[in-house]
């Protein structure tokens, strides 16, 4: 009986998540095209959540650059997607971002704090001008197209990247890899006097984190048929992960799942039904989040869970 | 044998000379005591040796290696460990992983993550946490989380110890315990350098005592001559 338990307790887990990467990857045989389109937004989303707290939930370093690193991958598929078959062309978006990670990592990772968010903006702002620059001087045009691949491709690439995150996220947070991350958060000075070297850490994991945000990148431009700087570098791609990993709270491993998956289809049911008022009601949601669930829809999870609203705990 | 050796070695902030053209030497299986005034220069000091801060001048070597203007984990997985004047342990980590941090970062070698255990559980029980090993070390008194840092310290395998003010903030009993844990630490063959406002600790447990004022060296000698010193009273209780 006890075993049993036991074997049912160490199984259910994986049990439940190849029951829903089945279900995910069988989802074009019973749904809409609208939904599969739908469903590649979220997924795209929780990609670019989910890789940003890999390297920010953990150091506490807050970073706005993953827009940067996105909008690195939309220009790797615009430049190459023509020439190089789609799964090569995602590999090198996701490898462009992470050198990109590497070298802004090596240089800012001494900053803390604020210094760190801004510089992380700015760098998104500059990719930007940077390549409007380019385009106009070198080019003449302002936009790029990109080639054009079939919705289903799209959704399972985007399915692919997660899954390999979501194992790398997993093999890193139990790694010993993991508990320096988390020791670089709590105190980075005796992190490295206890024989971490800091800067190998975070700028290797920045890199992991912004490869990511690259291939899903790479994989998003196709769909988008037109991009040019201002759209491959939307600064909305660097707060919205933000936004989401808080809404779905960070302490657990699925919160950020959850909050991408919940804000991004939240952000779709408004803009079709209330498409003068979303901004409005989306925000409001988001203040009431902050305000009574601080922990996110992870804390809300955990609380139902303990017993219900009514008990509170003392100061222990 | 010096294990430990400096040579002119100065620190400005700014205008401040915190630590002023210092030599200093500690010897292998030597407990070294470096006391001063608030200001001295102490912490400057010990911060110089393990890497938090690169001197502007002078050298610092470490078993005859130059260590001067390493990074701390380098220093660190060297054989020299330390501990912070205040406690810098990691608060939302359980205390078991706080020491494991030393073992599977801070040895010369790098260990398999099950030596790693191991080595961690033995520091552990060397300072005699085993029992709270599961407890986040926030939620641990000043003197144990104090204990934890040097239990992680010890998990490094260090062949020098940097003590910064182990004794400060506790109460008698706890000094004496804190007192008998350094003479166990001395026992294991591990060289030791601390700083100390408590004299009593300081006098008992040191072989040879360092006296920084204003960032220089005043004074060095044994826990008497200290004592009896004319510049060291001077210095702490004026002419």
């Amino acid at each position: 009986m006890n075993t049993i338990t036991l074997g049912l307790k160490k199984w259910w887990i994986p049990g439940l998540l190849l029951v829903i990467l089945v279900l995910l990857a069988s989802l074009r045989f019973y749904v809409s095209t609208y939904t599969v389109i739908l469903a590649t937004a979220i997924l795209m989303y929780i990609i670019l959540t989910e890789s940003w707290v890999l390297f920010s939930g953990p150091t506490g370093y807050i970073s706005l650059a993953p827009a940067a690193f996105f909008g690195v991958g939309i220009y790797t598929a615009a430049i190459l997607g023509m020439h190089l078959p789609l799964p090569v062309v995602v590999v090198i978006g996701g490898l462009a971002s992470s050198c990109l990670a590497l070298l802004v990592g090596a240089l800012t990772l001494r900053l803390r704090g604020i210094y760190f968010a801004i510089f992380t903006f700015g760098l998104v702002e500059f990719m930007k001008h940077l390549l409007l620059w380019y385009e106009i001087k070198f080019t003449g045009t302002r936009g790029r197209f990109v080639v054009l691949v079939d919705n289903n491709t799209i959704y399972y690439m985007m399915l692919a990247i997660l899954v390999v995150l979501l194992l790398t996220t997993y093999l890193i947070r139990r790694s010993k890899y993991g508990l320096a991350l988390r020791s670089i958060g709590e105190d980075e000075e005796a992190a490295a006097h206890t024989g971490v070297n800091v800067t190998a850490v975070k700028v290797i994991t920045f890199a992991i984190s912004a490869s990511f945000m690259g291939a899903a990148g790479a994989i998003i431009a196709t769909r988008w048929t037109y991009v040019d700087p201002y759209i491959a570098f939307d600064p909305l791609f660097s707060f919205m992960p933000v936004l989401m990993a808080i809404f779905g709270g960070m302490g657990q491993f699925y919160g950020p799942i959850l909050g991408a998956a919940a804000f991004a289809y939240l952000e779709e049911v408004l803009i079709t039904k209330f498409p003068y008022y979303y901004m409005l009601l989306f925000g409001v949601i988001l203040l009431i989040t902050i305000l009574y669930l601080p922990n996110g829809l992870v804390g809300l999870i955990q609380r139902l869970q303990k017993g219900g609203w009514g008990r509170r705990h003392a100061n222990t | 044998m010096p294990i430990l050796e400096g040579e002119g070695v100065t620190k400005h902030f700014g205008g401040l000379t915190a630590v002023s053209r210092v030599d200093f030497h500690v010897d292998q299986g030597e407990v070294v005591g470096l006391i001063g005034p608030n200001g001295a220069g102490k912490t400057t000091l010990f911060n110089l040796i393990s890497g938090a801060l690169v001197p502007k001048d002078g050298a610092i070597a470490f078993k005859g290696q130059g260590i001067t203007g390493l990074k701390p984990h380098r220093i660190c997985r060297m054989g020299l460990a330390r501990t912070f004047q205040s406690v810098k342990v990691f608060p939302n980590i359980p205390v078991f992983e706080n020491v494991l941090l030393g073992s599977l970062f801070g040895t010369s070698t790098g260990m398999s993550s099950a030596d790693a255990s191991g080595e961690a559980e033995k520091a552990l029980e060397f300072v005699e946490l085993s029992a709270v090993s599961p407890i986040l070390a926030k939620d641990l008194t000043l003197a144990n989380q104090k204990r934890v840092e040097v239990a992680s310290a010890l998990a490094t395998k260090p062949e020098l110890l940097l003590l910064d003010e182990l004794m400060a903030g506790l109460n008698a009993t706890e000094v004496a315990e804190a007192m008998e844990l350094v003479g166990r630490i001395h026992a294991q063959g591990i060289t030791i350098f601390m700083i100390e406002h408590v004299m009593k600790a300081i006098m008992g447990v040191c072989d040879r005592i360092m006296v920084l004022h204003h960032g220089e060296k005043i004074a060095e000698g044994t826990p008497q001559e200290i004592a009896t010193s004319k510049t060291v009273i001077e210095v702490y209780l004026g002419e």
